[in-house]
């Protein structure tokens, strides 16, 4: 950050729900003293008074469905030194990229009475797939702790404390009892990136994968032990296309299920 | 808010590129000519999401976790009226503990919203802020006791739901976990400082000006016999309307229109519009507030049943302190369930659920098949049930502001539109304000 002058912060939101820019707002303890360290430049849902770029950091949610948001982030993009996306939405396609698996069309049809006055992408895509992201924030929705790691890291000019391991990790330290091992109820935390404290295995559910895929998953082996469980392919294809399904580890092991039958 | 200007001969058009300090993002345009109002639009482009289309084919007991996505600032609405309609479809009676603390969890979202609205969103045009961070500066203990509030709710929806934002704990039946007895009383001393900041917080924004703007509205919201609205009743309205949840959609219709992705609910009896949220549930129910909630709205200076939207912020305030008191009720009455969730036989059925979000009525109605897939789902957020409402107002707003400069009446519309607290990502989706003028009145 450039010395004796506050970042500039921007928030855009793409297609989503909020809820990971809301996040910021959610820093109930910290927010009043973060304003003293960084300038929010441009965040619409907090504030009516915007500052032009360029930014120094942008926090970019939601995905990218159509032709305009395709014009809108390479604007973004020209605009911010540091580009991070913050959630699923954005680092993955979120839970909109179901149509990516189906006919748009088809779904424009199912919801509104006017087909023709709807415009979209056939598919929905993350930032990185149109221009170059400089870290990633996961989760759906984000960790606000990772969010506060990432902008202090970023004042600081250190790298920032994200974990690459999975949700497994995080439940054993919670002390958590595995569902999966002791319940047979099915589980993506041996493939999910860790940073929600192991929430979905501590309310005795199984995760479902809201922060991704971790480093170098196996999915194979995860759907193979649901398999032997008893676990139909439907339900397995189901398990892995949600909240980050179309993350690629997530969406090659569906595709590669769907097509074993 | 940023404004970029055109002149084309003796045409004027004003574009307001965002409406701000809303969620979800949506746009706004107006067409005046020789000084009148010729066209209203609220243009809602944020890009559609198509969840009712691709709930198609997923299990029922995945669509409180899918539903809670359509709105980072209310998922609990939507899981709430998610399994509200399904258990309603299967025929599943929950227990009452488990019933309570749905009310609780929704409780914890109501404060978390109406705080966050209150103290960041709204108050700073009463106060001529541009936002609440600005605000802070002048009345540093006002956004400090508003920020400690939202937190509060977020403390509640973390521990019953593990965390604020898209909690994990709801399910069709009752809750994957619930919590243990000491859990809940560890956050009674907080709940009681709650009250008394939202006691200040109805008195505060009760000594606002508020313009003066009073239309006629139909008021619509659910009403229970014993409870304020929040996740049961029938459907009321101040024309006297009464209705069970399944006549729902025989009395209001969603039309679609070519300047919004999201659709825009009428009366189907005359095709009028509507007004839901927190004015219209304190203008019919407010007899079933707490005591506290109830002498606050008797005593806070506003007569009721008031037709003025900017009035809104009050009615939002003594929900605020309803759902503290509400919440601390349950918390001292609470005995944990032998059982977190109901066993119960998947079958065919088809059912419908209504519950009142922070913004307004949320209707769900879906249809199940054998297997327990979803073969239709249909969700009706509060916000698309207030659009046409709020083009209604703007038009009756405008003709006396018509001729004053574009920033201004820019303003204006905004603060209208605020004090509806509108959810566009709720209601699919967007806002800014574009103002075209003929005829020789532009600045």
């Amino acid at each position: 950050m450039p010395n004796g002058q506050k970042a500039k912060l921007a928030v855009f939101k793409f297609s989503s729900c909020d809820g990971c820019q809301l996040s910021l707002l959610s820093l109930e303890d910290e927010l009043l003293a973060l304003t003293q360290e960084v300038e929010i430049a441009y965040f619409l849902e907090a504030r009516s008074q915007t500052e032009d770029g360029p930014y120094d950091v942008a926090l970019v949610e939601g995905s990218i469905t159509t032709s305009e948001d395709v014009e809108r982030i390479h604007e973004v993009r020209r605009q911010s030194k540091y580009l991070i996306t913050i959630g699923a939405c954005a680092t993955s396609g979120g839970i909109q990229a179901l149509r990516n698996w189906k006919d748009v069309n088809d779904f424009v049809r199912m919801v509104y009475a006017t087909p023709s006055y709807i415009d979209c992408l056939a598919e929905s895509s993350p930032i990185s797939a149109h221009v170059a992201v400089d870290l990633e924030i996961h989760g759906c929705p984000i960790n606000k702790g990772q969010l506060l790691e990432v902008l202090t890291s970023l004042l600081l000019g250190r790298a920032p404390h994200l974990p690459a391991h999975s949700v497994c990790v995080e439940c054993k330290r919670r002390g958590a009892v595995c569902v999966l091992v002791s319940r047979g109820v099915p589980c993506l935390g041996p493939l999910t990136r860790a940073g929600c404290g192991a929430l979905c295995p501590a309310y005795q559910r199984g995760c479902y994968g809201c922060f991704g895929p971790m480093e170098s998953p196996n999915p194979e082996a995860l759907a193979s032990m649901l398999k032997t469980d008893g676990m139909g392919q439907d339900r397995l294809v189901r398990l892995l296309r949600g909240f980050t399904g179309y993350a690629e580890a997530f969406r090659s092991a569906s595709d590669k299920l769907e097509k074993s039958v | 808010m940023s404004e970029n200007k055109e002149a084309v001969g003796s045409q004027r058009t004003l574009k307001l590129e965002y409406l701000t300090r809303v969620e979800g993002e949506g746009g706004l345009s107006l067409r005046l000519e020789n000084g009148k109002v010729r066209d209203v639009k609220l243009n809602i482009f944020e890009p559609p999401r198509f969840f009712e289309a691709f709930l198609r084919g997923r299990h029922f007991q995945e669509v409180p976790d899918i539903t809670a996505r359509i709105c980072g600032i209310c998922p609990v609405a939507y899981q709430m009226s998610s399994v509200h309609a399904l258990e309603a479809a299967l025929g599943v009676q929950v227990d009452p503990a488990i019933r309570l603390l749905r009310r609780l969890l929704y409780c914890g979202e109501w404060i978390e919203s109406h705080a966050l609205h209150i103290y960041l969103l709204h108050a700073p045009d009463f106060l001529g802020y541009e936002s609440g961070i600005s605000m802070a500066g002048t009345y540093p203990q006002e956004v400090e006791r508003g920020l400690r509030l939202k937190k509060i709710g977020n403390m509640l929806l973390e521990l019953l739901g593990g965390r604020a934002i898209h909690p994990v704990s709801v399910c069709v039946g009752g809750f994957y976990k619930v919590p243990r007895r000491h859990q809940l009383l560890d956050l009674r001393s907080d709940l009681e400082w709650a009250i008394q900041a939202a006691k200040q917080t109805v008195a505060w924004v009760a000594s606002f000006n508020f313009p003066d703007f009073s239309p006629r509205y139909e008021f619509v919201c659910l009403s229970h016999p014993d409870e304020y609205p929040m996740n049961e009743g029938e459907i009321v309205s101040s024309s006297g309307l009464k209705l069970d949840l399944p006549e729902y959609e025989h009395a209001f219709l969603e039309e679609h229109v070519a300047h919004s992705t999201a659709l825009h609910s009428v009366r189907a009896a005359g095709g009028t519009s509507y007004f839901v949220g927190p004015l219209a549930r304190i203008n019919l129910c407010r007899d079933k507030l707490f005591p506290q909630a109830r002498a606050a709205a008797e005593s806070c200076g506003v007569s009721w049943p008031s037709h003025n939207p900017f009035v809104g912020i009050v009615a939002r305030a003594i929900e605020l302190l309803h759902a503290c008191e509400e919440a601390l009720s349950i918390i001292h009455a609470y005995q944990e369930p032998e059982c977190s969730r109901t066993e119960f036989e998947v079958h065919k059925a088809e059912g419908c659920g209504a519950t009142e979000a922070p913004r307004g009525l949320l209707f769900h109605r879906y249809r199940i098949n054998e297997q327990g897939l979803i073969e239709f789902a249909k969700i009706v957020p509060p916000t698309s049930q207030n659009l046409r409402r709020m083009e209604d107002d703007l038009r009756l707003l405008l003709p006396p502001i018509v001729h004053d400069s574009d920033a201004a009446i820019a303003r204006a519309c905004e603060n209208l539109v605020r004090s509806y607290d509108p959810c566009i990502s709720c209601s699919t989706h967007f806002l800014q304000v574009k103002i075209a003028r003929t005829g020789g009145t532009g600045h």
